[in-house]
């Protein structure tokens, strides 16, 4: 990026700064704003220019592990619903069009049922699949599979719309965006070393509190607060074929061996191939997790690889042709649950970060926790599990 | 010989192509887009728009400029996206056999076009192991196109290409109809036919036509320059009965002048630049430009000897028809590049050719990681010392992907590369000091031009104004620039990268080869800046070079091997060419 001359940002002092205009900072935006909250949203890039603008855009229900992950999603999931009513479902490309997970193997298939038993206990609801039933879904799909569940309450949208409209939304109800704006400090020196402002670029702006929402580089944000936030990159490359018919691939169809992809520890690479349809007729295929930093080299086995297991899941793909990828840099905290609410270290500052690869599912509950937090309202679902404290 | 198109049948001459031959048959369009169902046919002609796809022996999605008619060939229309083929019914690049899995050589050499066959030459001649990479049936790239059995009447410089070809023959394992689809460091080149892995890497990728939107400018009829060029270079059919030629740049006479010779009634040249600007660059560019004045004249005598009008300081507003083209409508620019108003014509035609230039090839470079800069005619160029050196070790870039300057410069820049590598291990160039000074001071002469040339034929500052809410601005995923102005307006884009992904302009077959430049500038315009080169690098980086089916990249191991007369087989192979074990060895 280069140094463009950054414009004065207003020396009005705001309630709130969400550093990060990305799918959580803009949901925490529209939240604040929303509760009534003076709002100025600051990010050194574009809008949506970081891990929201590399990713699917996925709102899934179907992969999230019982417990707090799970309640947040199922939150989540019911808020993005709103906002598409409200927004209007179109215009972000919200598509309630469902996930299939399936089994290789009659263990596989064991598991996963016992996994959706779980999860019906939170009110999900799965669909057993048999294997002669899977046909009926995904008529492409490979042959030879043991079985699957249906999660009819996976949805999807376009991420970067989804921000983009969310921002918008945010703006409507008063608040500020100022994409091209670094913060480059957090001020502190009220009582007890409280969070009065950011310095930027274009000047100090005063803030009664900020909102970390800066992603996978949220630990920088914390540590111009002075504190350590252990947010790591955990790389994922996306393939995008060229258009297809509609109707080629239906649904959001994985192997229920992802789950257990996301959930792992490994720095190593893991993939397991997510296939699913857009409304622009592409079909995208995440998603690998590797521990690599922050470099974006060495991508062509994680390709091939990813295109060798989607060919497994729809052998149709093998003909068709991979037209770009995207590599994105997953914000990764060591128990894949993200960091929601005030940091006890330093009074004023909030996170809203570390979702890993489910940003966007999660953007609009964690938004809402955040704007329950900073007016004191009380929230919607039990923020304790999130509390960035759990790291110290 | 024939082939049959949707139940019809299509006579076509050896070496068309199958959009060639539909041309002449009197087909101007076999696809229908996507969202609009509008009518899509022949646009670049050079395998980059991808506007002409049609369904060929039940393969969706191949490009008709690129496929050689075969006697038999069962040719369908496609609307929309085609459906994916029957599974097992394999890749579908052409893949002959028995060829070897891999090469690794000294030098590969990427682009057989002017500089690409200077360079590889040059090294071959100093005595490296060479492998040459190019997409063509043919040597040649888009300047020295032609057919099989040309003899080069009508062609420039055509000794040159006679001597760079015969010394590539003699000493270079040239790899024909190979796409480049990924370039990994250190390198290896993932292709359609194998993979290549070499110490050195010359990228000479050239460049395709530069493209304005205006209303109309997707109607069938509407063709590049370049693609007219193409066309009738390639395949030897006319683009039209009655054709309009516009845009800026020297290109538009050569193109007019060959269509006249080919028995097509040019109806007007339309340039927007003013050649008397050249007078306002001094001497050295002056200099230059007398060493073009013999060949400027020679295509002035045909336009006047065909009386066909040319016209300066004028532009392209509208074209217009039902289903394909019947009229374009053209206006005066005044000195600040804006539209005169109530100075515009219509002109009756069946065919326009319009360029605004070109713009380099940027996937491999942009992929390794080599520096750019907007170059002088505000396209993103590869940056390059005299020697082609790019920013990245051993990676060098000759001819035009280091800025459009002409087929002389790029073979210059070509053996300049070739001498280069050659001293790189140590060897003497194989031509000597006189020689190389010559070089470098007739690069530096025409890279002095070149500037002086895009200054005076840069596209007019007002070319923006004339867009209407509806009017394409990319064609492949069919976005209207209401949606680009949304994009920044509304929506909060920034720059070109933020327009990209908010109204998907750039995002589908082409992946901005068309639109790039021309989303790039209405970004940052909309913006209220100058494009910088971030803008243009949003559109210019394509991390898979050429689309690539998932078989082949899962297999990846689709290591088939060269295609055609050349398989190495009839090749010298040097002490540094080595088959590569196989497979490939990944790196994790």
């Amino acid at each position: 990026m280069t140094a463009a001359r950054v414009p004065p940002v207003s020396g009005r002092a705001v309630d709130v700064v969400v550093v990060g205009a990305g799918i959580v900072g803009a949901a925490c935006a529209y939240f604040a704003a929303r509760a009534g909250l003076d709002v100025l949203v600051l990010d050194r890039g574009p809008v949506a220019g970081g891990t929201s603008g590399a990713g699917e855009g996925n709102i899934l229900i179907s992969d999230k592990l019982p417990g707090p992950e799970l309640a947040l999603a199922l939150l989540s999931a019911t808020l993005w619903r709103r906002l598409g009513e409200e927004i209007g479902a179109e215009r972000i490309e919200l598509e309630a069009k469902g996930g299939l997970v399936v089994a290789a193997t009659e263990a596989a298939l064991a598991g996963l049922a016992a996994l959706a038993a779980e999860q019906r206990t939170y009110g999900v609801r799965a669909v057993g699949v048999p294997a002669e039933g899977l046909a009926g879904y995904e008529p492409a799909l490979a042959g030879g599979l043991a079985g699957g569940a249906f999660y009819p309450d996976d949805l999807q949208v376009q991420p970067m719309l989804a921000t983009a409209h969310l921002l918008r939304a945010a703006r409507a109800a008063g608040a500020r965006v100022r994409p091209g704006v670094a913060v480059t400090g957090v001020l502190r020196g009220g009582r007890g070393g409280r969070v009065r402002g950011v310095r930027t670029a274009g000047g100090d702006v005063g803030a009664g509190a900020v909102v970390n929402a800066a992603g996978t580089w949220a630990g920088e944000v914390a540590g111009l607060a002075g504190v350590a936030l252990p947010v790591a990159p955990r790389r994922g490359f996306v393939l995008v074929t060229e258009a297809l018919p509609a109707g080629t691939v239906r649904h959001k169809v994985y192997a229920a061996e992802y789950t257990a992809t996301i959930a792992s520890d490994r720095a190593g690479l893991e993939s397991s191939a997510v296939v699913e349809g857009t409304r622009a007729g592409t079909v995208l295929v995440g998603a690998s997790r590797e521990r690599v930093g922050f470099d974006r080299g060495g991508a062509l086995p994680v390709l091939r690889r990813l295109a060798a297991q989607a060919v497994a899941l729809f052998p149709v793909l093998a003909g068709v042709r991979v037209i770009r990828y995207y590599t994105g840099f997953r914000p990764y905290c060591s128990d894949h649950l993200p960091v929601i609410g005030a940091d006890p270290r330093v009074p004023g500052l909030l996170h809203a970060c570390g979702h890993e690869g489910a940003g966007v599912g999660l953007a609009p509950g964690t938004g809402a926790l955040v704007a329950a937090a900073l007016t004191g309202a009380p929230p919607t679902l039990d923020p304790a599990p999130y509390r960035a404290g759990r790291f110290a | 010989m024939r082939f049959s198109f949707d139940g019809r049948e299509i006579p076509y001459v050896d070496g068309q192509t199958v959009a060639a031959a539909l041309w002449a048959a009197g087909v101007r369009s076999w696809r229908t887009s996507r969202e609009r169902a509008a009518p899509r046919g022949l646009f670049c002609g050079i395998g980059a728009c991808f506007d002409c796809l049609s369904t060929v022996d039940g393969q969706p999605n191949r490009r008709a400029c690129l496929v050689p008619a075969t006697a038999g060939m069962v040719v369908t229309a496609q609307s929309g996206p085609g459906a994916p083929a029957a599974p097992g019914g394999g890749p579908a690049a052409s893949t002959p056999s028995g060829a070897p899995a891999g090469r690794r050589c000294d030098v590969a050499v990427v682009g057989a076009g002017p500089a690409g066959l200077a360079a590889a030459a040059t090294a071959a001649q100093a005595g490296l192991g060479v492998v040459l990479l190019d997409a063509a049936p043919r040597a040649g790239g888009q300047f020295w196109r032609h057919r099989a059995g040309d003899t080069g009447a009508g062609h420039r410089d055509w000794a040159v290409f006679a001597g760079l070809r015969a010394e590539v023959e003699r000493l270079v394992e040239h790899w024909r109809q190979t796409e480049v689809w990924f370039v990994e460091p250190g390198f290896g080149l993932h292709t359609s036919t194998g993979v290549v892995r070499a110490d050195r890497l010359v990228l000479a990728t050239g460049a395709y036509d530069r493209t304005l939107p205006f209303p109309g400018w997707d109607l069938p009829g509407v063709v590049t320059a370049g693609g007219a060029q193409a066309l009738l270079k390639g395949s030897g059919v006319v683009v039209g009965e009655r054709v309009v030629v516009a845009g800026a740049g020297p290109f538009l006479l050569p193109v007019a002048a060959g269509l006249l010779a080919a028995g097509a009634r040019v109806e007007g040249v339309y340039e927007a630049g003013d050649p008397r600007g050249y007078l306002g660059h001094g001497r050295p560019a002056l200099a230059s430009l007398a060493g073009k004045l013999p060949e400027a004249a020679r295509y002035a005598r045909v336009l006047a000897r065909h009386r066909v009008p040319y016209h300066t300081r004028h532009t392209v507003v509208a074209a217009r028809g039902e289903g394909s083209l019947s009229e374009v409508e053209v206006a005066r620019v005044d000195q600040a590049g804006r539209v005169v108003p109530d100075s515009s014509r219509r002109i009756a035609c069946d065919a326009l050719a319009v360029g605004w230039g070109f713009t380099p090839s940027l996937e491999l470079p942009l992929a390794l990681g080599c520096a750019t800069w907007v170059g002088h005619d505000g396209s993103l160029v590869v940056a390059v010392d005299p020697a082609g050196r790019t920013s990245v070790p051993d990676v060098y870039a000759a001819g035009e992907v280091t800025g459009v300057g002409g087929a002389e410069l790029a073979v210059a820049e070509g053996r300049l590369a070739g001498a280069a590598l050659a001293l790189s291990y140590l060897r003497p160039a194989p031509f000597g000091a006189v020689e190389l000074t010559r070089l470098l001071s007739r690069r530096a002469a025409l890279r002095r031009f070149a500037a002086a040339m895009h200054a005076v034929h840069a596209p007019p500052a007002g070319w923006p104004d004339q867009l209407a809410g509806d009017t394409l601005v990319c064609r492949c995923e069919e976005v209207p620039y209401s949606r680009v102005v949304e994009a920044v307006d509304e929506l909060g884009a920034t720059d070109a990268r933020s327009v990209k992904l908010f109204a998907r302009p750039g995002m589908g077959w082409c992946q901005g080869r068309v639109c790039g430049f021309a989303t790039a500038a209405l970004a940052a315009r909309l913006c209220g800046r100058p494009v910088g080169e971030g803008d243009l690098a949003a559109f210019a980086a394509r991390p898979v070079a050429w689309p690539v089916t998932l078989g082949e990249l899962a297999g990846s191991a689709g290591l088939a091997g060269p295609a055609g007369p050349a398989a190495p087989g009839g090749s010298r192979r040097g002490p540094a060419l080595a088959p590569l074990p196989e497979p490939a060895p990944e790196q994790q």
